[in-house]
């Protein structure tokens, strides 16, 4: 028995919340993240929201567990990222990245930020003036979270983007998804190797980690050690 | 959004996958009123329903949704209604009258915080008594709990079928974490499915007893329209539907009533048994929670302790064999629930002899309940336990 116990699926996990204000699309972002994650990139994937009684206005957030193997988390208590496109998230949400986690934020929206390692880019501020909308600013987001984290591929978001979206909205959030993603890649490439060292590396998403390799050894914090 | 196709892998949530469970299963007609968390199964109705020629209506509330779907059922179709527990609370009535004039419909609530307004978009799982007795009289009560998006699919066909082979009202119980949840499936092929439908008067239409006596609870049904005479009401009625005092005849009802439930258990019970077999430990755990339950199993097996879970998914009746063979190997039992515990003390009736070793882990503020809190919960039963020198080894 022991050894079937070992064998169960224990697959490394990647918890993302996407958190901000009711109606910036968190919602959306997270349905999109998820498509792309689940149809377009294979894995297996839980995505669920959180928001309150009211349309717009209110607290707001996404959030998207996948994994190669088996996902039973239906709600995190940590997250390996956390994106904020408000004050108010990054202030809330902070405690809940988990140690060597990746923040990303909106530095037009969040302007006092809890770590120097926060990844920070003018989402709105983009949406506005390059893609002529405010509402891409969702896309932004996922477009920064590819390019920095690569927990999920350009190719597979544009697909979601396509399967998802009007056609008429179709082209300027594609443009807003390079946008944030060539932004991402610039600040991955930017940083140096000794700041970003400490953070959390996601390759393991993107390949199955060797046989017998003990995933808690291989970048993964001692909290999620016990999640499993 | 097209209804998406059988074995290709797409992104559902549970209650998109509820609404198209309940067309594979051939549910022609859905009267509702909308209400948070349950409004995407309507949202999906309206459109769907209409292209496979059904009807979909949205009613004034619902006491009046579940009496249009009583009444599409005595015509012959398919026909259920989705709401969360305020509307649940109103259905009340109507689900006792659906019981006693032996109508098929299914009854999607997915539960949200309660009493009353309560919290309409955060999870709960507190109507799960309301389910077994939430109208007045002894009716047989079928309810089932579905744990993820492709079991809110299969369950809602499993739900029709209940209720179309026992004509009787069935109840989902999802719940918001279930619902708004969106996972990656693979629906099955419609060819795959077992699709139920109600069995047909064989004899003439002079000879037909619309409440036909029976030994299994079971009897065949005419549709409206078809020439066979019947007359439908909340009364107690003899096997002609029409009002009766004659205490056989009463006697007669609410035996098949019970029969009903008795006479099928085995068709009745539903459970997942997942590392029991040798397990001391065992987390009792359904709808939502029985995938935290699930997780909290693997990190304690992974630990060395011989952890496992029981998962009803026919929660009514309750699965009293399973549970009872359950509680003669175990040690300890923890009923993790996003209630006061109404399942718990069901749990709890079946173990009298040891009532102490069932154990609640309840969460009441809409939070969720976690692997690591049954992790921790279990840790600390066993550390009290091998404190007293109850617990050994494992």
């Amino acid at each position: 028995m022991k050894d079937t116990a070992l064998s169960m699926d224990i697959t490394p996990k990647v918890a993302i919340r996407l958190s901000g204000t009711g109606g910036q699309g968190l919602l959306l972002a997270g349905r999109i993240l998820a498509e792309a994650a689940a149809i377009y990139d294979g894995l297996n994937v839980v995505q669920s929201n959180s928001y309150g009684p009211e349309a717009r206005g209110g607290a707001s957030r996404s959030e998207v567990v996948m994994s190669r193997g088996e996902v039973d988390d239906l709600r995190c208590r940590t997250f390996d990222i956390l994106i904020c496109l408000s004050q108010k998230a990054c202030d809330s949400y902070y405690a809940d990245l988990m140690e060597r986690g990746i923040l990303i934020v909106d530095s037009t929206n969040v302007a006092v930020v809890p770590t120097s390692r926060a990844v920070e880019v003018p989402m709105t501020k983009m949406a506005v003036e390059e893609c002529g909308d405010r509402m891409t600013t969702n896309i932004i987001a996922l477009g920064v979270l590819c390019g920095y984290s690569g927990v999920v591929t350009l190719k597979a978001l544009n697909s979601a983007l396509q399967s998802s979206l009007r056609k008429d909205l179709l082209e300027r959030n594609k443009k807003a998804l390079k946008l944030g993603y060539d932004a991402g890649k610039e600040i991955a490439e930017r940083t140096p190797d000794k700041k970003r060292s400490g953070l959390r590396d996601f390759s393991f998403i993107r390949e199955p980690a060797p046989a017998g390799k003990d995933h808690r050894k291989n970048g993964r914090g001692k909290v999620h050690a016990v999640a499993g | 959004m097209a209804v998406p196709k059988p074995g290709e892998p797409v992104l559902l949530s549970g209650n998109e996958a509820m609404a198209y469970g309940a067309l594979a299963a051939g549910a022609r007609f859905y009267a509702g009123y909308p209400i948070t968390p349950s409004t995407e199964i309507a949202e999906v109705m309206a459109t769907e329903l209409p292209r496979v020629g059904g009807k979909f209506i949205q009613m004034e509330d619902e006491i009046a949704s579940l009496g249009a779907v009583i009444g599409a059922s005595l015509c012959g179709l398919k026909s259920y209604t989705a709401t969360s527990g305020p509307g649940f609370s109103l259905m009340q009535e109507h689900i006792g009258y659906a019981a006693m004039a032996e109508v098929p419909c299914v009854i999607i609530d997915v539960m949200r915080g309660g009493p009353s307004t309560g919290l309409p978009t955060k999870t709960s799982q507190s109507d799960v008594m309301q389910a077994k007795y939430g109208s007045h009289g002894d009716y047989p009560s079928i309810a089932l709990t579905p744990s993820s998006v492709l079991e809110c699919f299969t369950l809602t066909v499993r739900a029709f079928n209940l209720s179309e082979k026992y004509r009787a009202p069935v109840i989902l119980l999802s719940d918001e974490i279930v619902g708004h949840m969106r996972e990656k499936v693979v629906l099955p092929d419609p060819s795959q499915l077992e699709v139920i439908n109600r069995a047909k008067p064989t004899v003439p239409p002079e000879w037909y007893e619309h409440y036909q006596d029976s030994v299994t609870g079971m009897s065949p049904m005419a549709n409206f329209g078809e020439g066979y005479r019947f007359h439908v009401t909340g009364l107690t009625h003899d096997v002609y539907g029409f009002p009766t005092e004659r205490r056989e005849e009463i006697a007669a009802l609410m035996e098949k009533f019970k029969n009903k439930e008795i006479h099928n258990t085995r068709d009745l019970t539903m459970v997942e048994e997942y590392f029991l077999a040798d397990a001391k430990v065992c987390i009792f755990a359904y709808g939502s929670v029985a995938r935290s339950a699930k997780q909290a199993v693997k990190i304690l097996r992974r630990n060395g302790v011989r952890a496992g879970m029981l998962r009803p998914q026919i929660v009514w009746p309750f699965p009293k064999l399973p549970v009872e063979n359950m509680l003669e190997k175990v040690s300890h039992v923890l009923v993790p629930e996003m209630n006061v515990g109404q399942l718990r003390k069901e749990v709890e009736r079946l173990s009298c002899t040891d009532r102490a070793k069932v154990q609640g882990l309840n969460v009441l503020d809409s939070s969720f309940i976690t692997a690591e809190q049954i992790v921790d919960r279990v840790r600390e039963i066993r550390a009290r336990h091998r404190h007293v020198g109850e617990y050994v080894n494992g």
